[in-house]
């Protein structure tokens, strides 16, 4: 009943404000952290085809479980995302709250966009439109690491890449660009690392920000196009898992043997 | 060395049923140390005698003569014309206040309602004797709550604030800076709690989207940024 009084005046039967609005925002923050940093740890992992074929598929294994089980196991994998795409599921709710919801809101944060020239204003329009981008892109980027967990290695995920770029473009932009304003929104928002000058330590941050984005978008187009560049060569056996050049060479012997 | 600058204004009486939203164009010599009040006052004394703007002290200490420039909340009293290079100034009365007419806006009300709505006064269960000496503060924080008090209530922040903008009842940084001014003078009885019950909600300190474009226009430099973090970490912990 009491429920049903708190519901329909706003305020508890003791005349008490929900702590819920204090709960939510502080859970948007906490999942845009986590997603934020887990983007990072995410691009390095992806990024190690820079190093070697080999390199990303003992990382790939490594998720699989491979330090501690004789069979790699791709379910192991899921769980992750099925992890990440929870939060991601959380954020993304919490995050709707904040878009603008009708034309006129729409509208009138345009044209004060537009008039102010204000950064700070700006980049929350970025992050607000690359955000509702990541309802369907990070969906979709989810729900296929979920369901084919197995085919991350260096020829599944270039294969992946051959069919898919115009996609993860889109998604590393809206990533890169969203998280990257979205961490540096935390520390302001908050006030982490102020400091005595709250001013000065704020250009430094949006200094950091850009240099981090920049950072890792070149880092994402390079991991991207070695990931294109294996799909190609890789064409004609597409769908083929990769072998680990030390495993091939055991192959072989065997072989020689028989 | 004077030059010719020129002055857009929107005109427009949303009580006159005829008047239609217009931007009218005046040209004037600029003098020297010339400011957009006193640019105003010429152009209301020799050209148009119809145009409203608000004025009360020319000197940066009332708070009433806020409008856009150029797009930006500025005190029209502190703005200089020289300062901008093509002698072009665009001018809009500030946004998220009613209008009243022209460049004049009110922030009066808003401000009052704004006061009632967080309080703004000293809570105490003491009874004062005006008679006896006031109890002594700490320098320091006396020094850190009169800070906060140089607010002038112009509503720059306000009109800069995107947030605002789209969800019209958000209480803005000039009302939660004046939360962070009671919550931190130890005159004020109040607890965290009972700051929660006036702006713990998304109409309050949790609706801030850290757009921080009041920061970067109050005329006074108040340290918004600052408190408005400073109390969504006390209102966040508040059981
Ligand atoms: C469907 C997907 C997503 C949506 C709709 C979404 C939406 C939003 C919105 C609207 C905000 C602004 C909140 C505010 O202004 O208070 C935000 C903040 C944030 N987002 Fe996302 N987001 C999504 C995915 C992601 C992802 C994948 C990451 C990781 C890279 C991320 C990281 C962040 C961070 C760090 C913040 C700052 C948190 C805060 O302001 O409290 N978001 N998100
Ligand atoms: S906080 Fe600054 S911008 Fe806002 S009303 Fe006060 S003086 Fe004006
Ligand atoms: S006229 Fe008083 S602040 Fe400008």
């Amino acid at each position: 009943m009491s429920d049903l009084i708190e519901g329909f005046l706003g305020k508890s039967v003791e005349g008490k404000k929900s702590r819920l609005p204090a709960k939510l925002d502080f859970v948007q923050s906490a999942t845009g952290l986590f997603l934020g940093l887990f983007m990072w740890g995410h691009m390095f992992f992806v990024s190690t085809i820079l190093i070697s074929k080999d390199a990303m598929y003992a990382v790939a294994k490594f998720f699989e479980g491979s330090a501690f089980l004789n069979e790699p196991r791709p379910i192991l994998v899921s769980g992750v995302v099925f992890f990440v795409f929870i939060v991601f599921i959380v954020h993304a709710a919490m995050g709707m709250r904040k878009l603008p919801t009708s034309f006129r809101q729409w509208q009138v944060y345009r044209t004060h966009m537009k008039m102010m020239k204000h950064e700070d204003t700006t980049l929350w329009f970025i992050q607000a439109v690359t955000g509702f981008a990541m309802f369907f892109l990070g969906s979709a980027h989810l729900f296929l690491m979920l369901t084919q967990p197995g085919t991350i290695d260096p020829y599944g995920s270039g294969d992946r890449m051959l069919l898919l770029w115009p996609f993860y473009i889109l998604l590393l932009l809206s990533v890169e660009f969203h998280g990257g304003i979205g961490l540096y929104r935390l520390c302001v928002k908050w006030g982490w690392f102020e400091g005595s000058d709250a001013k000065v330590t704020r250009k430094n941050l949006k200094k950091v920000k850009w240099a981090i984005t920049v950072f890792f978008l070149a880092l994402g187009f390079l991991t991207m196009a070695a990931y294109f560049k294996i799909g190609l060569d890789h064409r004609d056996n597409a769908g083929e898992r990769y072998h680990p050049s030390a495993m091939v060479i055991t192959h072989m012997n065997v072989g020689v043997k028989s | 060395m004077s030059r010719t600058i020129t002055i857009k204004a929107l005109k427009y009486n949303p009580n006159s049923k005829v008047s239609k939203p217009h931007m009218v164009e005046y040209k004037l010599e600029e003098t020297d140390g010339m400011t957009l009040f006193i640019a105003l006052t010429k152009i209301r004394e020799e050209l148009d005698a119809d145009l409203s703007f608000d004025f009360v002290c020319r000197a940066g200490i009332c708070g009433s003569c806020g409008m856009m420039v150029n797009g930006k909340p500025q005190l029209a009293c502190r703005t200089l014309t020289k300062n901008f290079e093509d002698g072009i100034l665009e001018l809009f009365p500030m946004p998220a206040f009613k209008l009243i007419k022209d460049l004049s806006v009110d922030t009066g009300n808003w401000m009052n309602d704004m006061s009632k709505r967080v309080e703004s006064w000293i809570h105490t269960t003491e009874k004062v004797d005006i008679s006896k000496l006031e109890a002594p503060i700490e320098p320091i924080v006396a020094e850190e709550t009169f800070e906060l008090d140089r607010c002038i209530e112009c509503g720059i922040c306000v009109a800069a604030c995107g947030t605002k903008l789209m969800r019209p009842n958000f209480i803005g940084a000039v009302g939660l800076n004046r939360v962070a001014r009671f919550q931190m003078d130890p005159h004020d009885n109040r607890t965290d709690e009972d700051f929660f019950e006036l702006v713990g909600d998304d109409d309050g300190i949790f609706g801030c989207m850290s757009l921080l474009a009041c920061e970067d226009n109050c005329p006074k430099h108040l340290p918004l940024q600052n408190k408005i973090a400073y109390m969504r970490r006390k209102l966040v912990a508040v059981r």
